[in-house]
């Protein structure tokens, strides 16, 4: 039974989170590398070309790598602090396993082949399906694509699904109905030389830190930016047009725009009708979307939303940035699509300056949702239940068509079949589901009941506390790979370093049980990272996401190289769309109707405010990395309650007040954080934490029905001030390992210069 | 070719900072300063505003911590970088600290010393940019050729303050927005319905 084996204090004495504070040896230690190793910054879809400090087999810092084109040398603080989750105090270095006292270390040999026996003994009796898998795209494309292979060969299940659900998925979804293709339409350079920028539902000073400087840039040459968000983020304040909208309004807004653009004859008229389908649908849809209309669903004042419209309409370039904030929502694919309508209805895209793209937030979200991680998914971005795409697979895979399973069910979905009893045994990896879902204690029910469960991590999550088995496995650092970043252009990822003790790359775990499970043959030609990648070309090729041409070393030789790649000759495809031609059999873009439709939780007498959530510039996701390090955890310890003065007045409360949130979820108990830049009708919180101090205690479990993600950015909730005794002692220990993070100062050198 | 000379400048953008502190974490991981951070990064008000501003030295033409200075120990290159103080000469009587007009020094007790930004010698000496405008993610520190600073930048370089009564001539920059730049404050003023 995957029960907690101890009380949550007893877990973190044992394996954190602790601090790392210094490199290697203290400040003191010789600081001068070995090598330094070019690779990428292991934190968000930015994927920052960064060269790691490499001493005696351990990073030892970092230096700028200023030749790598997307940023120059420039890095956020977590690029910056990102060496030291190496050499850490809490990582895995051997096997563990349950037992009645806790979490024992064993010999590699017992773990794995009491790993293979439970699976088996699991599928024998409850079928193949029973055991499911949940992995992440913090991970390479070879370990993603093999995470795909190893679950439906491997394990030979059909539940199969990722953390991109919690990221990309309704970006995925708008713009596969809209242009065939899932990804960014431009290479970022394009931002630099826009009329217009239209950003919506990102943060993007705090989650995507380096494109801030492409919408300086642009700006100084004169373009306009546009920013809608609840909050007037660090990029907003100093924006043209800042439209505070309610949570959950973005379509109502996009459509508001579609209407005003017809009816100030400013729509693209040859684009639409030589480029496109569907216009007619999609103006049907906002014919009754007024600026009155929008006015009274977004809390944006009617002149507000006639300038964006007015700015929208008349810019002679323009580029649309989307992220979470729209995406998080029970109709986060039709707010997608709301935005592409805008875009096409212009039809400015596909040419310099001109296009659109989602800003993908994890490390490999974009190459991680392509190559079959997914449960309706196989590499290449091809259809699982698509006979023609099947076939292909199978070719390659050598398999058969009854070998392959079908399509599975999603995350979230994976969880509720798990807490229902229909679901058995677990792998994870890569993916921190007790913090990153919706309803923690739904979750945490739902992993207590499995009956069996083995996960592949670095550190102990808060999530791998509930594995029976827990194998330790690899940081970015140790092993060598591709990803593909934001732009999508695919990357190289150099090793630096070797796995300590007993930890190995996550794809060699996963090989060596495939064999122990007697499906070997489809996994025996894999002996390096290299080798997976020649069959993830193979397997791509031919798809939307054909990697078909990419070589490491063509990569290394032009930093990196976009996607789609047919052939070795090819040059990659920095700007998808030029010349109009989408990725549809007939060539054109779709547009999407998208009728306004309220979020699935709306505020109400007994929980009158709205809740948002997201992230700050100091953590990554769930925190599992970057709660582990020093500097990270002093600039940000802990979540907090955004609050506008005027809520909080009408609450009596103030500045660091402890302010209970309550939601039909759950309860917490935060510090007030009182500032204007936020709508005083809703409230923020950040969610890279756990326990007491998950913001996802509060969030609901209402998915989009198209892409599955779950609602995190609207849920109602009621607030009251309370006293400081109901704060968790959690919130007390992050204070002080805060304070120890500031107080431990470096030894004072002899000689400083 | 060393990057510190008379054509290049450090020009400090706060309306583009967006307080993400790389530029600490940064400057603390450079070569020589292991783990100590030379800038200061603010939040000015968060209560009305998001916005953050970095400090680090200004190279004062005339700089007042030199002149304070009872040992004699800060001096200024020719290259116009003002130094940490020379360690044998400093008594670490902390005058600098205090009289910094934009608050720089920090005089290390145990140390005796005054530390501070030196621009990076030891990296913009070997051809590289300091460390914090290297990494700075919106390039609220740069550190550009001083003749393509009109073509790269809309606000406008600022090198003479006044501070009380002092006249302040720098090295570095601040870059100063028109009086036109759009700033959001208040999210209130900015919905519709009112609250």
């Amino acid at each position: 039974m995957s029960q907690l084996p101890n009380s949550l204090d007893e877990l973190r004495r044992a394996f954190g989170p602790h601090l790392n504070l210094a490199p290697p040896g203290g400040w003191q230690a010789d600081s001068v590398p070995d090598k330094l190793v070019k690779t990428h910054c292991c934190f968000c879809g930015q994927q920052c070309g960064i060269q790691l400090k490499v001493k005696d087999n351990q990073v030892i810092g970092f230096e700028p790598w200023e030749e790598f084109p997307f940023n120059k040398g420039k890095l956020c603080p977590k690029g910056v602090k990102r060496y030291l989750q190496g050499n850490h105090p809490d990582r895995l270095t051997k096997a563990l396993l349950r037992d009645e006292h806790g979490f024992a270390e064993s010999d590699w040999e017992t773990a794995m082949a009491r790993t293979a026996a439970k699976i088996q003994e699991i599928q024998a009796k409850h079928g193949p399906h029973s055991f499911a898998v949940l992995s992440g795209v913090s991970m390479s494309n070879e370990k993603s694509y093999l995470t795909g292979k190893f679950a439906r060969l491997g394990l030979g299940t059909r539940n199969l699904d990722y953390n991109g659900r919690l990221c990309m998925v309704s970006a995925g979804a708008g713009n596969k109905r809209a242009f065939g293709v899932d990804r960014a339409a431009n290479p970022w350079s394009d931002i630099e030389g826009t009329d217009l920028i239209w950003v919506q539902g990102s943060n993007v000073a705090e989650c995507s830190p380096i494109t801030t400087d492409y919408i300086w840039r642009a700006r100084d040459k004169g373009a306009r930016l546009i920013v809608v968000d609840p909050r007037i983020t660090p990029i907003a304040r100093t924006a043209d047009l800042v439209l505070p909208l309610k949570p959950g309004s973005d379509c109502a807004l996009n459509n508001g725009v579609l209407h005003l653009l017809h009816k100030w004859g400013l729509i693209d008229w040859a684009f639409v009708k030589e480029r496109t389908n569907g216009f007619e649908q999609a103006l049907e849809a906002v014919k009754d979307c007024t600026p009155e209309w929008t006015s009274e669903l977004t809390g944006l004042p009617v002149a507000a939303i006639e300038q964006a419209a007015r700015w929208w309409g008349e810019a002679k370039s323009s580029m649309l940035l989307h992220a979470r904030g729209i995406e998080h929502q029970s109709k986060g694919a039709d707010n997608v699509s709301s935005c592409i309508n805008m875009v096409l209805a212009t039809g400015r895209i596909g040419r310099p300056f001109c296009g659109y793209g989602t800003i993908t937030g994890q490390g490999n979200g974009q190459g991680g949702r392509e190559h079959g991680h997914k449960c309706d998914q196989l590499p290449g971005n091809r259809d699982i239940e698509n006979p023609e795409h099947r076939a292909h697979i199978c070719k390659v895979w050598n398999c058969t068509d009854e070998e392959l399973p079908r399509k599975g069910i999603t995350a979230q979905e994976i969880m509720n079949a798990i807490h229902a009893g229909e679901i058995k045994g677990l792998m994870l990896l890569c993916f921190n589901p007790v913090v990153s879902l919706p309803n923690t204690d739904f979750t945490r029910e739902a992993l207590s009941k499995l009956e069996f469960m083995v996960g592949m991590d670095f550190f102990l999550s808060e999530s791998m506390q509930y594995a029976d088995v827990v194998l330790p496995s690899a940081l970015q650092e140790e092993d060598e790979g591709t990803t593909t970043s934001a732009e999508g252009r695919v990357i190289k990822i150099n090793k630096a370093v070797d796995c300590p003790g007993d930890a190995r790359p996550d794809w060699q775990i996963m090989v060596e049980l495939a064999k122990r499970l007697g499906k070997g043959r489809f996994f025996d030609h894999f002996d390096s990272s290299r080798s997976i990648f020649e069959e993830l070309r193979k397997a791509s090729s031919g798809g939307t996401a054909d990697y078909g041409g990419i070589t490491y070393e063509k990569i290394e030789q032009n930093m990196g190289v976009f996607w789609p790649c047919p052939t070795e000759d090819h040059p990659g495809t920095p700007r998808l769309f030029e010349g109009g031609k989408f990725f549809h059999p007939d060539g054109k873009a779709k547009f999407y109707p998208t009728p306004w439709r309220p979020a699935m939780e709306v505020v109400d007498a007994d929980y009158p405010v709205w809740l948002t959530t997201g992230r700050v510039v100091f953590h990554y996701l769930s925190g599992t990395q970057t709660r582990r390090i020093g500097f990270l955890v002093e600039q940000c310890p802990h979540p907090y309650l955004e609050i506008h003065p005027r809520l909080a007045e009408r609450y009596g409360i103030a500045e660091g007040d402890p302010v209970e949130i309550e939601s039909r979820r759950g309860a917490m108990v935060l510090p007030a954080k009182v500032v204007t830049t936020i709508r005083p009708d809703t409230v923020f919180i950040p969610y890279h934490w756990t326990s007491k101090l998950a913001a996802n205690q509060l969030t609901a479990r209402h998915l989009d029905p198209v892409s599955k993600i779950p609602e995190y950015k609207v849920s109602a909730v009621r607030i009251r001030k309370t006293t400081p005794d109901r704060y968790s002692p959690e919130l007390a220990e992050l204070q002080r390992m805060a304070y120890e993070a500031r107080s431990n100062q470096p030894d004072i050198p002899e000689q400083v210069f | 070719m060393a990057l510190v000379n008379e054509e290049y400048g450090f020009f400090i953008d706060p309306q583009r900072c967006i307080g993400c502190r790389a530029c600490v974490g940064a400057c603390a991981e450079c070569g020589t300063h292991r783990g100590r951070s030379m800038i200061h990064l603010d939040e000015m008000d968060r209560l009305a505003s998001t916005q953050t501003a970095p400090t680090v030295c200004m190279h004062c033409e005339d700089p007042i911590c030199a002149q304070v200075c009872p040992a004699d120990a800060i001096k200024r290159t020719e290259d116009g970088v003002v130094h940490s103080s020379q360690k044998p000469r400093c008594i670490g009587c902390q005058n600098c600290e205090l009289s910094c007009p934009f608050g720089v020094p920090i005089v290390l007790s145990g140390l005796e010393q005054m530390l501070k930004c030196d621009l990076c010698y030891d990296r913009t000496s070997e051809g590289h940019k300091p460390m914090c405008a290297t990494v700075c993610p919106s390039q609220a520190l740069l550190y550009a050729p001083k003749a393509q600073i009109e073509g790269l930048r809309k606000n406008k370089p600022l090198r003479e303050f006044t501070i009380g009564t002092l006249q302040v001539k720098t090295r570095n920059a601040v870059m100063v927005p028109d009086d036109e730049a759009p700033l959001h404050l208040d999210a209130a003023l900015l919905i519709s319905g009112g609250f």
